[in-house]
């Protein structure tokens, strides 16, 4: 490289940062600055009334997860819900992929109707399901009308998580579908010609083609998702009201966060230590799964 | 396509349609309880067109609810200023980063790109403090500036800039236009495509966003729509007539603009989506 200033290349500098101001003001001021700020505030207990007060405590904010109850509670919320959303969302997502690819007609009006929960919003979506998810509401006559026993979707703690569930499961299904609508597009079909001409039947078509060609879009949509779902907030905080309930049942993770920073006295930093407690998690999730679908990859 | 195995066709179709009723039931519930009156809506029975069709709920919230109006004001102005701020900014910084060579040019990329990685839980509450600090709560910037640049569209628009056809630029540099006239005059424009998908993702990350105006918004005459149907949901807890009246007002929008710019949609999730 040249090694001299001329002037050109100062002009193409000075340009350069002209052109990344803004995202150099908000990296430092909303970003950047915050991570850091909020190591800051993780070993710290922070009172914000009066004058903003910061008493240093060590690790005590991330001991303290182990003995809180709710903490537990909420943890084990969210990995139930990860653990059954995330492989059920992408199961989905595969099937209506692969049926709308066999070339039907319609698969433009199929396409638009799937999209539906895609565009609406999280708020948007749950009070449509809590007025579907009532007592007499319209999930309930169906399940009556067909012979089906009848719960108590919102007020029974056993249930009230599954009920979110389905829901989320619905909602995030078809956004994750066009995504690999796009990777079926791809595969070339004269394979499925030869598999054809070997006699291999619709089902073995879709196990031995389709399902290994979308391998890498699988595991970008399984990170995606496992992203998603450990930061569930929304639904669980219209569906109760902000409270987690009934009996904690819908607390989750990013819930408890939002409960202890904003909504109870003092515990600021503590939230804080959970939120990086959180990040950690869903980074080693993410790269577990990048390790073991690679390894996968080698046979 | 060849006619064979009609069976086979038919649960294809079968599951096609099958799926396509269970997603339409909750909008189509929605929507023909947003027009019936409260009686109906308390008599318990299931019908899905309206006994007693009336415009009533509607009437309701924009014109006996005054914060209604207010809310949608609020969710339009936040989202279009922080769309357009959006579109300048992370082409700038996209172009910048594909084009232009300045010291620390690499640095910020991969900073850039490990901000991708962040979960919004570890900032959001500095951010809190420091939007108290600015005096920020409770206002328009607070909602705007901090989302005013985004890392995944910075990236999406690097790589569009990089496989851009330099001549265009160096045409207009040989007419004279400068470095920065030539950004607004002949690459923004062309550009298009990119930027209208950037666009309504952009949009609707703000149109849809509930968790950071629930922090930020204090005051209820400063909540956006999602904020101000969760207080209504609690106001009127048996009134699904009005609560589901404001959620069709409130999905309008996204489904004109996803009428419109359909195609754009789909690049833009293949943009997004790793591919």
């Amino acid at each position: 490289m040249n090694r001299k200033y001329s002037r050109k290349k100062l002009q193409e500098a000075g340009q350069g940062y002209f052109f990344m101001s803004p995202t150099l003001f908000v990296l430092a001021c909303f970003i950047l600055g915050p991570i850091f700020y909020a190591v800051f505030l993780s070993f710290h207990n922070v009172r914000l009334l009066g004058e903003t007060a910061y008493n240093f405590v060590g690790f005590a904010n991330y001991e303290r997860v182990f003995d809180d109850r709710r903490a537990l509670i909420a943890l084990w919320n969210t990995f139930k819900y990860v653990i059954i959303v995330v492989p059920s969302q992408t199961i989905l997502a595969i099937i209506l992929a692969a049926t709308l690819n066999a070339g039907m007609k319609g698969e433009k009006f199929f396409r638009i109707v799937y999209f539906l929960p895609t565009l609406t919003s999280s708020a948007v979506l749950t009070l449509i399901f809590m007025w579907m998810y009532n007592r007499e509401g319209l999930i309930n006559f169906g399940l009556e009308s067909i012979g089906l026993p009848t719960y108590d979707f919102i007020g029974d703690p056993n249930i009230a998580l599954t009920a979110i569930m389905i829901m989320n499961i619905w909602a995030t299904a078809p956004f994750f579908m066009v995504i690999y609508l796009a990777a079926l597009q791809d595969i070339p079909d004269s394979l499925y010609e030869a598999a054809e001409l070997d006699g291999a039947g619709p089902i073995r078509k879709f196990w031995s083609i389709t399902v290994p060609h979308l391998k890498p879009i699988t595991s970008f949509v399984v990170i995606m998702g496992i992203i998603g779902t450990f930061q569930l907030f929304d639904q669980s905080y219209i569906f109760s009201g902000g409270s987690g309930g009934p009996d904690n049942s819908t607390l989750t993770v990013v819930l408890l966060i939002y409960q202890y920073a904003f909504k109870s006295l003092d515990t600021m930093g503590y939230a804080t230590a959970i939120a990086f407690m959180l990040a950690i998690v869903i980074l080693v999730a993410t790269l577990l799964q990048r390790k073991f679908s690679k390894e996968e990859n080698l046979y | 396509m060849k006619k064979k195995r009609s069976a086979g066709r038919v649960i294809l179709y079968g599951i096609l349609c099958l799926y396509a009723v269970i997603t339409l039931i909750p909008f189509l519930w929605a929507l023909s309880s947003s027009f019936k009156p409260l009686s109906e809506i308390v008599s318990g029975a299931i019908t899905f067109i309206p006994e007693n069709f009336t415009f009533d709920n509607y009437r309701q919230i924009f014109i006996e609810e005054e914060l209604f109006p207010r809310w949608m004001f609020n969710s339009v102005f936040i989202a279009t200023v922080g769309t357009g701020l959006n579109i300048i900014f992370n082409s700038m910084a996209g172009y910048a980063l594909a084009r232009l060579t300045f010291p620390g040019k690499k640095g910020l990329f991969i900073i850039i790109l490990a901000v991708l990685m962040i979960p919004a839980q570890v900032t959001m509450i500095p951010n809190y403090l420091i939007l108290r600090e600015f005096g920020w709560l409770n206002s328009y910037q607070g909602m705007i500036v901090p989302s005013m640049i985004n890392a995944t569209f910075i990236f999406m628009m690097r790589q569009f800039f990089v496989n851009f056809p330099k001549e265009l630029e160096e045409a207009a540099a040989i007419d004279g236009l400068s470095r920065i006239g030539t950004f607004f005059k002949v690459v923004l424009p062309l550009a298009k495509p990119a930027l209208a998908a950037q666009a309504i993702f952009v949009f609707m990350g703000f149109w849809n966003d509930f968790m950071r105006p629930l922090i930020i918004m204090t005051d209820s005459s400063m909540y956006t729509l999602p904020l101000g149907l969760n207080t209504f949901k609690g106001q009127f807890v048996s009134y699904w007539n009005y609560i589901m009246a404001a959620s069709m007002v409130f999905t309008l929008p996204v489904l004109v603009i996803y009428a419109f710019f359909n195609k754009y949609f789909i690049k833009g999730l293949s943009l997004t989506g790793g591919k």
